[in-house]
Parts: structure tokens; C-alpha cells; sequence
């Protein structure tokens, strides 16, 4: 986690006092809390809802409290065939998630199209959304989509937070 | 010849084209001036009294001079017993009476046929796309000479400000 810990030690050798960064800190609290947003296309979706049932326990890693509306998402899971008709909606959602937000495409259709090669289905989201993680699988086990979860938390924990931003940018919003 | 087909050529032999039966399915193929006839005899007619429209579907047969072909499958709950009936368009002239009027049920199943073939129905009250979106023009991708891949529709995304990559 990168948590350094030191200090007295405790009568139970427990220690009091954690040192770290402040940036490792608020990475460590947004890897901890994803809230996924239900967002199930096609047979993938049976994939994601066991994975948060009891049997997988997506909540283990604070993943597991699935919204219905993207303004209370962080992670957005693209289970399943994504057609053109469709895109137009999943980036309206995309856009309305609140920052930080990220995106695992799970599946093989969310990824490329799979073997849906035809004139409706869009040859993979990474074509209008950023995907953050790409889960492979048709469909991916729960263990799948842990894995590409798992993947994801790291990926945040290396993310930089504080960091001060570009001219264009900062010109942008005033900063 | 099956009981219902024959009962179909007896009364409306001019327009009776054939019959065939395959497994224990009747497919019945008229002319397409007759088919709202031949619809509302199928329903109203108390030995027939098929009060339930199954499906309607098309088929494309491009080498063919009448290409496309409109099938309506029609069960009696009554009855207990089931028809296809089956009637040709040219391309050049594409247009079918619509059974709106007579199974409700029709409706969406005719726009779909509009949707995915071309084929218009004449009288429908609201012949729209249904499956794809209403300002799609590349054609009617169930036709046969249609790209497997569209033309390039599944690949622009106006809504992005950059264009894909």
C-alpha cells in the first residue's frame, strides 16, 4: 500500500503512528472506495452481477457498490457488445461521471468487437471512451474482472494527484 | 394438398400461386394484390379464425426477378393450427398491403421488414425505422448486396469533438 509505518511501539507491539504522503493517502482512499456504475449490455453483465454477489464479493475490494446513476460512479465496467446506436449514450454517461473517473472494458466485444464484425457494432469503446483497463474473456470470470480491478487499484496508486498542471490548462480554468 | 391451403386455392384461385409443405409447416404463396384479401379471410373466416399474427419477415433472393418476399405467419389459438403465407415484390416496385388493420401485432413486426429490407407497407399508420436510428442513410442492411461491414457508419462518432482514430 505503501504505508510506512513506525513510531513507539505499543504495549501489543502495535505501532501509533503512520507516516506517509499525502498523495499516497488520497490514492489509497480512491482505490479503496470504486463505485462501479451498473452498466451491463450483453451476457457480460451475468459475469459483473456474480462477481458482486456472495459467492465472488466484489465489496472486498470496495468495489462493490453498484449506482444506477453515473454522477455517484468513479468506474464505469462496459460489460458487453457495444452497437453504434448505443455510443452516443455510454459517452453522455462517460461525460457526466465525476473526476477521477475510469473505465475497464470488459470483455472481448468491449475491447474489439469480438466476432461481431458488422455494420451495428462498434469495433471496441477505446474508440470514444479512454479505457483505463481492458478485461479479456468471452465472457471474463468474476476472477476476470477482480483481476482487471486489482490491475486498476495499482494503476491508481501510481497515479500523481498533486501535481501542478500545464499552462494551457491552468489558463483554461483560471488557476 | 393440406386442408387449408386447399381451402385457400378454392376461394381465391386467381391469385393462388402455390403451396408447399414441408415437416407439417403449410407456406402458402399469393399474389401480393390479394394479400390483404386473402388476410382477412384467413381471420374472419370461422374454420380459419387464425386470430394471431406469429411474425413477419422478408427474405432476399437478389438472382430472383420478384427479389424480395414478405412472410406472415399466422395461429389460431381456437384452431390450434398455424399458416404461412408468403408474397413476392419486384425492387423496382417494393410495396406490400399492410395487415395493420387486421392484427394489431403487425406493427412493429412490418416496421422492422421497412427497416432492415426496405420494403414499404402501403397503409401503415406509422412506417418509421425501428432498430436503427431514424437519420441512418446507408440503406437497409438485410439486403443482400449490403457490406457485411456498413459503409462506415459503426466507425463516426459525431458526437466527439476529435474525430476517432
Amino acid at each position: 500500500m505503501g504505508l510506512i509505518q513506525i513510531g513507539r511501539q505499543g504495549k501489543d507491539g502495535t505501532p501509533d503512528v503512520i507516516t506517509t504522503s499525502i498523495e499516497k493517502a488520497v490514492n489509497w482512499a480512491r482505490k479503496g472506495s470504486l463505485w462501479p456504475m451498473t452498466f451491463g449490455l450483453a451476457c457480460c453483465a451475468i459475469e459483473m452481477i456474480a462477481a458482486v454477489s456472495s459467492r465472488y464479493d466484489m465489496d472486498r475490494y470496495g468495489a462493490g457498490v453498484f449506482r444506477a446513476s453515473p454522477r455517484q460512479s468513479d468506474l464505469m465496467i462496459v460489460a458487453g457488445t457495444v452497437c453504434r446506436r448505443m455510443a452516443p449514450v455510454i459517452r453522455k454517461i462517460y461525460d457526466q461521471m465525476p473526476e477521477p473517473k475510469y473505465v475497464i472494458a470488459m470483455g472481448s466485444c468491449a475491447t474489439s468487437g469480438n466476432i461481431y464484425d458488422s455494420y451495428s457494432v462498434v469495433q471496441g469503446v477505446d474508440r470514444f471512451v479512454p479505457v483505463d483497463i481492458y478485461v479479456p474473456g468471452c465472457p471474463p470470470t468474476p476472477e476476470a474482472l477482480f483481476d482487471g480491478i486489482l490491475k486498476l487499484q495499482e494503476r491508481i496508486m501510481q497515479k500523481r494527484v498533486f501535481v501542478k498542471q500545464p499552462k494551457e490548462v491552468r489558463d483554461v480554468f483560471k488557476i | 394438398m393440406n386442408l387449408l391451403a386447399k381451402r385457400i386455392q378454392e376461394s381465391f384461385s386467381e391469385s393462388f400461386v402455390k403451396s408447399v409443405e414441408w415437416r407439417g409447416d403449410v407456406a402458402v404463396t399469393v399474389k401480393r394484390e390479394a394479400l390483404h384479401d386473402i388476410a382477412a379471410f384467413l381471420r374472419d373466416d370461422p374454420a380459419m379464425a387464425f386470430d394471431y399474427i406469429v411474425h413477419v419477415s422478408s427474405v432476399d433472393w437478389p438472382d430472383e426477378e420478384e427479389r424480395f418476399e414478405v412472410v406472415y405467419e399466422f395461429y389460431s389459438i381456437r384452431k390450434r393450427h398455424r399458416i404461412r403465407l408468403k408474397c413476392r415484390a419486384p425492387e423496382s416496385d417494393c410495396v406490400v398491403d399492410s395487415l395493420t388493420d387486421l392484427w394489431k401485432g403487425c406493427d412493429f413486426m412490418e416496421r422492422e421488414v421497412y427497416d432492415m429490407m426496405g420494403i414499404r407497407f402501403r397503409r401503415h399508420p406509422d412506417l418509421r425505422r425501428i432498430l436503427m436510428p431514424d437519420d441512418y442513410d446507408e440503406g437497409y442492411p438485410l439486403r443482400k448486396d449490403f457490406p457485411l461491414r456498413g459503409k462506415g457508419w459503426r466507425d463516426t462518432f459525431e458526437f466527439l469533438d476529435e474525430p476517432a482514430r
